[in-house]
């Protein structure tokens, strides 16, 4: 992964002494809250329901096991004992106190994190598919280009203030586990017809109140032009997004607003000021970032495979959660391992101080010291031997983070919500437990295989339920909390957008709302078919039908 | 008068007068002896009277313009001064950054409006060298603040080359 050098150490020595000084004088008086506010959210500090809320960067998801082990650190003396892993690959703490924010900074700049940027109107923490470099069939790994962005936007001068926050996914997988077409700016490295590897540039995507899908801004970018191409999107955007609605200031709405083909002209005619200047990146660069990026070391012609054929006959619910949680490695021999953060009971993307420093073992016994998170809020070790994998599950259940959940309908992304957000209508932690119990057969899940569920507290949509295939709105009716049900959606590169089902429902009939959506999968699938697939065969329709004649 | 910081010293005496609200050219004998900085209405609407007035002349935008129309003019203007409406407003960042790398205005770019120790670095970076401070800001501090990061990731006006071009002391032009 990549490795600070004297400059980037120096920058963010000089970024904590400076949150210190905005802190010390916003205690002192000498800083309004309403001046503060924009401060501390370039610092990842929120003001939540109970405490301050601070927000830390995972740039792209990747994290050394001394990183996962200073997060384990912070929960346990800053926090009430765990952190949360958010939808954009960042971790959260819900419990910490506002004076303490500076020294958690340089406790976390001790291990080359922070909180930059993890909020307010800026460019936030760049994300990708957290396969990355592992995938058997991705493009080109994205994590050079995602090092690249993120030193390019980290205290960019020009751009600290834009009209709403600023998100920018990469991807090089055909997969898309980095929901790249519904960020603000979305790039994907493509191959083109020569064999050169360049880039597709979205923009204009996004969820929230109004969940648009990226259009092309760029269709094939030279790598050296990445970063010019990117300035020329976001000075237009600085510009000319909205200021006057924070409603309307996204960049979607700006793309809608201008129509496409005119924000296409504009960022081009910006482009050809800028292309080919000094932000021009050099072979050398490009060289640099890729080094820090090379495989591990690992083992040629491993022959272990016999072992782990042995242990999936003997050992059935093993054979389960290697069939659900491992996932095909690019290396012979390995797998990619995810360790699920969605055992019942426990909120969605909760991991305690605990296991945050078991999995830091994990990640050293079995992956080469590392390990990433997801946005689907999981943890990744992106390297295991496959004769190692009946080890590590073994070692897994002693903390029963073995649940074999990646992709089943339990593997639910949702936002803290009510319980702990200010901003949220309604609680979601509370639903997708309600969900996970109702649906508590291992089996069963597994015959209904692939589904993801999504749930936001608020029209907000941290919890990304404009693209769930089931998504799951709270939503306030006089006082009391109500969920709309949407189904079809996805953030994948087939990427589509959840319709609403109908008229909203209580809390208590949710479950029973999906029981239906899956018994009419069930009962029309063909084959191998996921849910989404009979979706978009079969139609809205038949699910909403049954579910209204159900339930009213 | 706000204190205004410039080229990184605190300016013991501005001659300069920022006219927030120039209805007509009759303000220009108001003040005689002083120099103004007039909207850009005011210069597109009451050039030729301002051209009679003696001394430099300044121009400034607020943040939702920008600096076409008056391009072909820069060479009239020893400062043109950018407006912060709201300090979160980042538009001027930009006027900023097209005056300098674009447009290649060598004068004076002066922050006004809502500016605060807290932009100031960011604000030197674009291309801003002068800055008329609010009014409840300490401008020791804000000095100080010019300095809260000694280098930088990206090229911008202060260091047209960004750090990639930078690391290790060689610089890649």
């Amino acid at each position: 992964m990549y490795v600070y050098d004297e400059y980037d150490h120096c920058m963010l020595a000089e970024r904590v002494a400076q949150f210190r000084d905005q802190t010390d004088r916003y205690l002192a008086g000498k800083l309004s809250d309403a001046e503060f506010l924009p401060l501390r959210l370039q610092n990842g500090l929120y003001i939540q329901r109970l405490a301050p809320m601070l927000r830390v960067a995972i740039p792209y998801g990747l994290l050394s096991s001394r990183q996962i082990r200073k997060l384990a650190f912070i929960a346990r003396h800053f926090d009430k004992g765990y952190g949360h892993l958010t939808t954009r690959q960042n971790i959260q703490f819900n419990w910490p106190e506002l004076v303490e924010a500076p020294d958690i900074l340089a406790h976390l700049a001790e291990v080359e994190m922070h909180a930059i940027q993890t909020s307010g109107n800026c460019i936030r923490n760049v994300t990708t598919d957290h396969y990355a470099g592992v995938a058997a069939d991705e493009v080109e790994d994205s994590r050079p280009w995602c090092e690249l962005i993120r030193q390019w936007s980290t205290f960019h001068p020009e751009f600290a203030h834009l009209p709403r926050k600023f998100k920018i996914a990469v991807c090089g997988t055909p997969a898309d586990q980095a929901a790249t077409q519904v960020h603000d700016i979305g790039v994907y490295l493509i191959r083109a017809e020569s064999g050169e590897v360049a880039f597709r540039i979205l923009a204009g995507g996004g969820l929230g109140r109004t969940p648009v899908i990226g259009q092309a801004v760029f269709d094939f970018v030279e790598k050296r032009h990445l970063l010019t191409a990117l300035e020329a999107i976001m000075r237009v955007y600085n510009r000319e997004g909205r200021r006057d609605n924070k409603y309307k200031s996204r960049i979607k709405i700006l793309v809608r607003e201008t129509g496409v083909e005119k924000f296409r002209e504009k960022v081009h005619a910006e482009w050809e000021r800028i292309k080919g200047s000094a932000l021009t990146l050099t072979d050398a660069e490009i060289e640099r970032c890729k080094s820090f990026f090379t495989d591990p070391d690992y083992v040629r012609r491993l022959n272990g495979s016999d072992v782990l054929t042995e242990k999936l006959l003997e050992d059935p619910e093993f054979a389960r959660w290697h069939r659900r949680n491992v996932r095909q490695h690019k290396q012979p021999g390995y797998g990619i391992v995810t360790i699920s953060l969605k055992q019942t009971g426990v909120a969605p993307g909760d991991v305690t101080d605990g296991q945050l420093e078991f999995i830091a073992d994990l990640a050293d016994k079995y992956s080469f010291g590392e390990a990433r998170v997801s946005h689907k809020q999981n943890i990744i070790l992106a390297d295991v031997e496959q004769r190692r994998l009946y080890d590590l599950w073994r070692d897994l259940s002693t903390q029963s983070l073995e649940t074999p959940a990646l992709g089943l309908l339990t593997d639910i992304i949702c936002c803290p919500g009510g319980d702990f957000c200010a901003l949220a209508n309604a609680k979601s932690i509370p639903v997708a437990e309600e969900i996970q119990r109702f649906f508590d057969d291992a089996a069963e899940l597994e015959e209904i295989g692939d589904l993801q569920v999504n749930i936001s507290g608020c029209m907000n949509a941290c919890g990304h339920h404009h693209v769930g295939n089931i998504g799951i709105l709270g939503v306030d009716k006089r006082g009391e909390e109500f969920y709309q049900i949407s189904i079809g959606g996805s953030s994948a590169r087939e990427a589509s957008l959840a319709k609403i089902l109908g008229p909203s429902f209580a809390r208590d009939e949710v479950p029973g709302v999906m029981r239906t959506l899956v018994d009419v999968y069930q009962a029309e699938k063909r084959q191998d078919e996921s849910f989404l697939d009979t979706y978009r065969r079969i139609g809205h329709e038949p699910f909403k039908q049954a579910v209204y004649a159900d339930s009213h | 008068m706000p204190t205004v910081i410039k080229d990184g010293a605190i300016l013991p005496r501005d001659r300069w007068t920022v006219l927030r609200e120039a209805t007509g050219p009759e303000v220009l004998q108001a003040v005689p002896g002083r120099s103004f900085i007039v909207p850009l209405e005011f210069w597109l609407n009451f050039r030729a009277q301002l051209e009679e007035y003696p001394g430099e002349k300044g121009v400034w935008l607020d943040s939702h313009q920008t600096p076409e129309p008056i391009a072909a003019d820069l060479a009239e203007f020893a400062v043109i001064g950018l407006n912060f409406p709201v300090f979160a407003d980042g538009r001027s960042y930009s006027n900023a950054r097209e005056l300098r790398e674009h447009y290649r205005f060598e004068g004076e770019i002066r922050a006004i409006g809502d500016v605060m120790r807290d932009q100031l670095y960011y604000m030197s970076r674009c291309g801003f060298n002068s800055f008329a401070l609010r009014h409840d800001q300490d401008s020791e501090t804000c000095l100080r603040a010019l300095k809260d990061f000694s280098t930088g990731y990206q090229s911008s006006v202060d260091e047209p080359l960004p750090l990639f071009r930078r690391r290790g002391g060689v610089r890649q032009e």
